[in-house]
């Protein structure tokens, strides 16, 4: 039996990821008129730390501290009763009460648009924000909802027998983006 | 007129007369009529080539419950009967805990019928001490034992009063009569769902303490003393009363007991995962208690093994362990687990348990049978001691299927039980499995 | 890969010290899910959950009822009683009418010792016990040690004395097996009458004092002393009990150190512990109200069914990517 072959290509590396982030930080700007009511949250888990990596570039353009936060979408998993055992639930903390906040989900990469799904039921438990856009690193493309990004750092051409590896310094010791085949 | 049965070429072991050796019996007109190398076959006779096999006196079973009257469908006279021959037993004695108790005369004498009618292995029926066996009045122990009673029992319970149980004990010596006691202390005891130990105190079940078994056996020694009856100590279990017994013993008290095949072999650990098959009273013990025991029956300490054969239906052992009623079947496995438990693993010779299990039971209770002299009635069994067998409770010819030892493999096993010179127990053709 | 619990909860004593942790982890993040303004969560969505308690609870069943509807499953209550002659045959009728209306979960509490076990072999659903008898109350063995966790940041190493009446509790055993798995030490103290013989064989020191515990120990578990037992003849009186064995403000001040005061409720203040304890500032028995919501959901949540053979098609999507 042919072992399998595992390709990876460099999607992008830690400069061009950099980069990506440096205009995505301006697009959210642009997209939410300033930092008035802006409120970024993040989807574990790598979510979470490109939006911290994002609030910090608006800070240093800005001046202004943003409001992050972190949600874990496991428990509003569409496919939680087919999973098991059960996966690991991380950590879910918001600033205060999002009625009124343009809140942006972070996430690193889009596919099925399903978490992005769980991540709108379950903002929707702790208030009603005024406004809420979707802002990832990755669209791969692929999508099983009706959801779209509002900010996207790359499109990816990518099919279903290939994975999209976001890696980053604070979680995997590199910045980079890679695409993984199995041929 | 029954054929007359020639058994050829067996190990005939007849611990009556203390002889172990290959030869012949021949059975005719009931009784057994000659014992010796190379018999003729008289005209007509069944003759069983039961070379490699032994051949014994069939077994005496001094503690059974047979659920009728009252609850027929866990147990009848004759399915009780039937299961008995089935495990090589010729004999049994009935104890009296049926619904409503047998106390009285006609009690007693349809018991007796009932074991007539189904023609097996024979059933003698025990009175209750008590009437009721509400442990306040004797009951007639005279017009019992006129109807065929053997002894008077209240087990199920014990004689809880001294006074009673001295009184039985004296009345008991006009009919020569042994009294057979069930040996626990009822305060110490109630509640309790298995033994006093480190397992009841994980599983979180009230244990019942081996004191409470020795106290009620000391009491009974000392009664048994004072009055100069013959008190009978039934289905002991702890070492402590091993102790007890030895030294009323030496004092030379009618002082006599029996032990069961489950406390020969099992301890409290077959409690573990709450499983109601090892839920019995008294209960199973600890691996000290057992070695005890073994030992004690090996010295004649404990006089015989019996049973304590006590049916359940199905559904009453499927149960939460505090709600399941006590007790397991045990006649068809009784041989078997001694055998493969005593003699296989060398603490007993045959013979010794082949005189626990017939001669020295029929001599306590006073009934024929035990031996294989010539002039006796013919109650032969003839056993199997070499081939491996799988306890399967579904194969009982007991109507109920009770036990812990389902799927243990054993060896030793009744091939042909004769009663009064009749056949009343042969497997089907083909090797036993 | 998190290692399962398989269908059932029964107890403590069989479970490995990862799959306790795994329990205690996850409670975590369910700690947070009661401090929302919508205290709900949808993992459970459309489950049938029957609460079974044959003994009469309050606090347990509603701790369970809480955890249950925070997680946005179906609950029903059901209140059976049985005098200890039909007990038995109501467990039994009882499983197989549950099996036959195909209730997911049952959670139940029972007087017989074992009595979650013969349940869990008999129905698919899964069975999570509440406490059976004198066996175990594992939910609570767990809550008592998240709370121990939180309030002294570790398991391993701490001194726990359980008080009170050993024999007859099934919260000391659990708390037993729980705690020595997970490396801490473990002691009892009470009047012999209620300490089971042979306890020291289970790895569990005995005091005959109370203010020997005291002096050892870190954290003192106050178990709840029940009437019944004085009516028993295991104890003279309630009165001779607070006295010698009470726990107490002006024992507790002699302490070398500050202890923790925890308690599995309901209290009988003024008999195993006075009311200034229950309610002074080392006391964690709210706290433990509180883990308790947590620690059922987590243990609700880990044991739902999931379908493994359908585990590889979503593994695609992972854990939180896509």
């Amino acid at each position: 039996m042919a072992r399998a072959q595992i390709k990876s290509t460099t999607l992008l590396d830690a400069r061009a990821l950099a980069r990506a982030l440096q205009r995505m930080a301006v697009e959210i700007l642009e997209l939410a008129h300033g930092t008035d009511g802006l409120v970024l949250v993040g989807i574990q888990r790598r979510g979470v730390e490109l939006g911290e990596r994002l609030a910090r570039i608006i800070e240093k353009e800005e001046g202004v501290s943003i409001p992050r936060g972190a949600i874990d979408i496991t428990l509003y998993r569409d496919d939680l009763e087919l999973v098991g055992p059960k996966p690991v639930i991380g950590e879910t903390r918001l600033p205060g009460d999002l009625s009124g906040a343009h809140v942006v989900i972070v996430d690193d990469v889009l596919y099925t648009g399903r978490t992005v799904r769980a991540a709108l039921d379950e903002l929707a438990d702790f208030g009603r924000p005024r406004r809420i856009s979707l802002c990832v690193l990755v669209d791969r493309g692929g999508r099983e909802l009706p959801i779209q990004a509002d900010i996207v750092g790359k499109v990816a051409r990518v099919g279903p027998g290939e994975r999209v590896d976001v890696r980053i310094q604070e979680l995997d010791g590199a910045d980079e983006v890679v695409v993984v085949t199995s041929a | 007129m029954t054929r007359p049965v020639l058994l050829r070429q067996g190990r005939v072991i007849d611990p009556a007369r203390g002889t172990d050796q290959v030869s012949d019996v021949l059975i005719q007109d009931g009784k057994i009529a000659a014992v010796g190398p190379g018999l003729g076959a008289p005209d007509g006779a069944d003759v069983r080539d039961v070379a490699g096999a032994v051949v014994a006196p069939g077994l005496v079973d001094v503690h059974v419950h047979l659920r009728e009257p009252g609850n027929e469908d866990e147990e009848t006279v004759a399915s009780g009967a039937r299961a008995a021959a089935a495990g090589g037993f010729t004999a049994v004695c009935a104890m009296p805990n049926t619904d409503p108790v047998t106390d009285n005369q006609a009690a007693v004498g349809f018991i007796l019928r009932q074991s007539v009618r189904a023609g097996l292995a024979r059933v003698y029926p025990i009175g209750a001490v008590s009437v009721g066996q509400r442990g306040e009045q004797l009951a007639e122990f005279g017009e019992m034992v006129g109807a065929g009673a053997v002894a008077v029992s209240d087990d199920g319970r014990p004689v809880v009063s001294g006074h009673l149980m001295r009184t039985a004990l004296e009345y008991a010596r006009t009919f020569g009569i042994p009294v057979a006691d069930h040996c626990e202390e009822p305060t110490l005891a109630t509640g309790g769902a298995m033994h006093e130990g480190l397992v009841s105190a994980r599983l979180g079940l009230k244990g019942i303490p081996a004191a409470a078994e020795e106290i009620m056996v000391a009491r009974d020694i000392l009664l048994a003393e004072l009055t100069g009856g013959h008190v009978h100590l039934c289905h002991m279990s702890t070492r402590g009363s091993v102790e007890l017994i030895g030294r009323a013993k030496e004092r030379g008290l009618a002082v006599t007991a029996e032990v069961t095949p489950h406390h020969l072999t099992l301890t409290d650990a077959a409690c573990e995962h709450y499983d109601t098959q090892a839920k019995m009273n008294p209960p199973l013990r600890e691996a000290a208690d057992v070695e005890a025991l073994r030992l004690a029956l090996r010295d004649g300490v404990i006089d015989c093994v019996a049973s304590d054969h006590a049916p359940h239906a199905y559904d009453e052992k499927e149960a939460a362990f505090d709600d399941a009623p006590f007790g397991i079947v045990g006649l068809e496995t009784a041989f078997g687990v001694a055998h493969t438990e005593l003699v296989r693993s060398g603490i007993l010779t045959l013979p010794t348990l082949l005189a626990r299990m017939s001669t020295a039971p029929a001599a306590l209770f006073h009934l024929p049978g035990g031996s294989l002299a010539p002039g006796v009635a013919a109650d032969v069994c003839v056993f199997d001691v070499t081939t491996p067998w799988t306890v399967r409770p579904a194969d009982f010819h007991s109507k109920s299927r009770n036990t812990p030892f389902a799927g243990r493999d054993l060896v030793g096993r009744a091939l042909l039980t004769i009663v009064a010179g009749r056949v009343v127990h042969e497997p089907s053709s083909g090797t036993p499995r | 890969m998190t290692p399962g619990l398989g269908k059932d909860l029964v107890g403590l004593e069989f479970l490995t010290p990862e799959q306790i942790r795994l329990i205690l982890d996850t409670a975590e993040p369910f700690k947070e899910v009661s401090e929302r303004p919508i205290k709900k969560v949808p993992a459970l969505r459309g489950k049938t959950i029957v609460n079974l308690f044959f003994e009469a609870s309050t606090r347990t069943r509603i701790s369970f009822e809480f955890a249950e509807k925070r997680l946005s499953a179906d609950t029903v209550n059901v209140a059976a009683s049985g005098s200890s002659v039909s007990k038995g045959e109501t467990l039994v009728d009882t499983a197989k009418n549950l099996e036959a209306m195909r209730i997911d979960m049952v959670v139940i509490r029972h007087g017989a010792s074992g009595a979650a076990q013969f349940l869990g072999e008999r129905i698919r659903s899964n069975v999570i016990n509440a406490g059976d008898g004198k066996h175990e109350h594992p939910t609570q063995g767990l809550l008592d040690m998240l709370t121990i966790r939180d309030t002294l940041g570790r398991i391993e190493g701490v001194k726990v004395c359980l008080v009170g009446d050993i024999l007859h509790s099934r919260v000391a055993r659990s708390n037993l097996w729980g705690l020595t798995k997970l490396g801490a030490e473990v002691a009892v103290c009470g009047p012999r009458t209620l300490l089971p013989r042979g306890i020291e064989a289970l790895g569990v020191r005995v005091f005959g004092r109370i203010e020997e515990a005291i002096d050892w120990a870190d954290v003192l578990n106050v178990l709840r002393l029940q009437l019944e037992r004085m009516e028993k003849g295991f104890i003279p009186s309630l009165r001779e009990y607070y006295r010698v064995f009470g726990v107490t403000a002006e024992r507790l001040a002699r302490a070398p150190r500050p202890l923790t005061i925890m308690h599995p409720g309901p209290m009988n203040r003024g008999v195993e512990i006075d009311s200034r304890v229950a309610d002074g500032p080392h006391s964690v028995i709210l706290n433990q109200v509180t883990n308790g919501v947590a620690v059922r959901m987590a243990v609700l949540y880990l044991l739902a069914g999931g379908r493994p053979e359908l585990a590889d098609a979503a593994k695609g999507t992972g854990g939180a990517a896509e």
